[in-house]
């Protein structure tokens, strides 16, 4: 494979390197060095209002942005797909205001943005992820109160998050969460790993890409630093499970990666493609040219 | 097949550009200009500066023309802006009781010293639509008695804390927290409180300090004062040592007194609920000072049973940027998890399937 290198865009002078101002991306810094410290630990940061709506990957885009050095090369994804309109749109926002050059490549990229998904090609060691999370807490849905929740974390009680899963076995049969599925980082804090598919999770284990997670509306990071332990909950009897099709991808035939449902009908006949396109495209071009 | 579902870039400029065509309709009609929107929708501004956080007028009435007229849009437009201003200073407390008032109101007193001045207002008007203003022409303002000047209008409520009838609100010397610099924790402060306050949503503030009159954390409310007028903006810059005055700002304060609270120990005591907005906004500062009021439930040892009064719901719910920021983002694609959601319901359905074919 030889290795292209990618145009670089110019960058609007208006606006700091990477839009935010120097010191905000300092404090920004500041807390991902205390995250990575404390693998899993929600660390509260001053956020600040950026000009995509809450919701659309602020926090994100902040931590991107304190971490954009001139010479990396950016990949945004969402839902596995360079092409989706809000990674289009991030894409741009950095390729403006930092003049940094831009992939879809999954192996020539230095930092990955991503939303709800992590790219099926192994990530490297020089590689960092920024995960979208739009609820940062894990407990949240069990616990309302921040108040409370952060009590939880610091007393490593973590008995209702089991109870919980418990309960969906009680009822269901199985554990009933599909995506944003809660783990154990480094066996202490229970983490949230953003809202990719459970299919996602076995990923964040021992990765050898260091994970940068920002929440910009509930202003809190965290982050899983490289070669870190990270375990789905599960119980002994009720193993963690991933997602399986009994279809392959209907445009590369691969049989391992996260597949999207398409409807292609009034009478709802579906087929089904790779979520990671990069991913599809990689392996289809290998097709042609074995052919 | 593949492209139907994914956007593109082409997808997004001809999307900018439609909403340009929108925002500027027929254009055979004259193109509204920023400096009408700041004279003559005056209130849209006052809004738009105190939830955006920003004072300046220009910059809000060219939010609000940029936004078409969505107040809430024009709000995070204005926010946008702001975090990237730096800051030199924090001026000193404005003094509300010297403000060159254009309204002043007590429910709680007919009379007090200075009077009362009705201003320009709504209440009182009938709401029937006014045809007139249909077609252009000038309006006659009012009449002005020549010579006529303001007596000083001490606050109404602290002619109560004279007496000792209202609780005392002491100050500290502690540094002003900025909640936009500093991310919220619970349990906050007051300050900060007023701060969030500040910046939330009208409507949803309006709607709490209503449900505190409906019962919800009841705490009987009167309008001890509301005031509304032009006030000088201080600052003391470290190399001078002395205060410079840099301006003046229009502001609407509004102080409720509240039930009173008394214990073995004190006597019984009115309390107080405090709202202050930028310009002409007397609806969000009523509705900020029942929600403060409703929101010292816990240093007043009153019960905490009703929304109104739970600092993080209110405090965490109450921001429009945000709040309208994360339900828009629904529209954004979520098939990765809708898709595990399918896969789980299919497998969830399957042994109950099975049974009713055996």
């Amino acid at each position: 494979m030889t290795r292209v290198t990618p145009v670089r865009p110019e960058r609007d002078e208006a606006y700091n390197f990477a839009y935010l101002d120097e010191q905000t991306k300092r404090m920004i810094r500041r807390g991902l060095l205390k995250a990575v410290a404390i693998p899993g630990y929600q660390v509260p940061f001053g956020g600040r209002e950026m000009p995509l709506p809450y919701g659309w990957g602020t926090g994100g885009m902040q931590m991107t942005a304190a971490i954009l050095a001139d010479d990396d090369v950016l990949k945004v994804i969402d839902q596995g797909a360079d092409d989706t309109t809000n990674a289009v749109s991030i894409r741009r926002f950095f390729a403006r205001t930092a003049g940094i050059a831009t992939t879809e490549r999954t192996p020539e990229a230095t930092v990955i943005q991503t939303r709800h998904r992590i790219p099926e090609t192994p990530l490297h060691a020089d590689q960092i992820m920024v995960y979208q999370v739009p609820i940062p807490e894990p407990l949240r849905f069990i616990e309302p109160s921040e108040t409370e929740t952060r009590t939880m974390h610091a007393l490593n009680d973590y008995g209702v998050m089991h109870v919980k899963l418990y309960e969906d076995i009680a009822t269901f049969g199985h554990i009933a969460t599909s995506y944003a599925y809660p783990v154990m980082v480094d066996e202490r804090y229970v983490m949230d790993p953003s809202p990719i598919p459970k299919f996602d999770n076995p990923k964040l284990d021992i990765s050898p890409a260091l994970m940068l997670f920002g929440a910009g509306r509930e202003k809190r990071l965290y982050a899983v630093p490289p070669y870190t332990k990270v375990v789905s909950l599960d119980f002994e009897d009720h193993p963690f499970e991933i997602q399986k099709w009994e279809q392959c991808c209907a445009i590369c035939g691969s049989r391992d990666s996260y597949l999207d449902e398409l409807i292609l009908d009034d009478a709802g006949t579906q087929s089904f493609v790779c979520s990671d396109t990069d991913y599809c495209a990689q392996l289809s071009s290998q097709q042609e040219a074995g052919q | 097949m593949y492209v139907a579902v994914k956007g593109g870039e082409q997808a997004i400029d001809n999307a900018h550009r439609l909403l340009a065509k929108k925002r500027r309709g027929d254009t055979s009609i004259a193109e509204l200009a920023v400096e009408q929107i700041r004279q003559q929708l005056p209130l849209a501004v006052a809004r738009v500066m105190t939830e955006g956080s920003l004072y300046d007028e220009q910059l809000a009435a060219l939010a609000i023309k940029q936004a078409a007229g969505d107040l809430v849009e024009a709000i995070f437009l204005l926010r946008a802006y702001r975090t990237t201003l730096p800051r030199f200073t924090a001026s000193l407390p404005i003094d509300t009781s010297v403000m060159q008032l254009n309204r002043r109101l007590s429910a709680t007193f007919k009379d007090v010293p200075g009077g009362q001045l009705l201003g320009p207002t709504f209440d009182y008007t009938h709401r029937l639509l006014d045809f007139a203003l249909l077609a252009e022409g000038e309006y006659p303002g009012p009449q002005v008695e020549e010579g006529a000047s303001l007596e000083p209008c001490p606050r109404v409520l602290g002619l109560l804390a004279k007496e000792g009838l209202i609780k005392n609100e002491t100050g500290n010397d502690l540094a002003v927290p900025d909640i936009t610099r500093d991310p919220l924790e619970f349990p906050s402060n007051r300050a900060q409180r007023l701060q969030a306050l500040a910046r939330g949503d009208e409507g949803f503030l309006l709607a709490l300090g209503y449900s505190t009159q409906r019962g919800y954390g009841r705490n009987h409310p009167f309008a001890g004062e509301i005031r509304i007028g032009e006030v000088e903006v201080w600052i003391e810059p470290q190399e001078l040592g002395f205060p410079i005055a840099i301006g003046s700002i229009e502001v609407t304060e509004c102080e409720m007194v509240n039930q009173f609270v008394g214990s073995g120990k004190e006597l019984p005591q009115f309390t107080r609920g405090y709202g202050l907005a930028f310009g002409h906004a007397e609806r969000k500062a009523m509705g900020m000072a029942l929600v403060d009021r409703s929101l010292r439930a816990e240093e007043f040892n009153e019960e905490i049973e009703s929304p109104a009064q739970q600092e993080e719901f209110v405090l965490s719910h109450c921001d429009n940027v945000e709040a309208a920021g994360f339900v828009s983002h629904l529209k954004l694609p979520h098939y990765v998890d809708f898709q595990s959601e399918l896969e789980l319901v299919r497998k969830m359905r399957k042994p109950v399937a099975q049974e009713k074919n055996q």
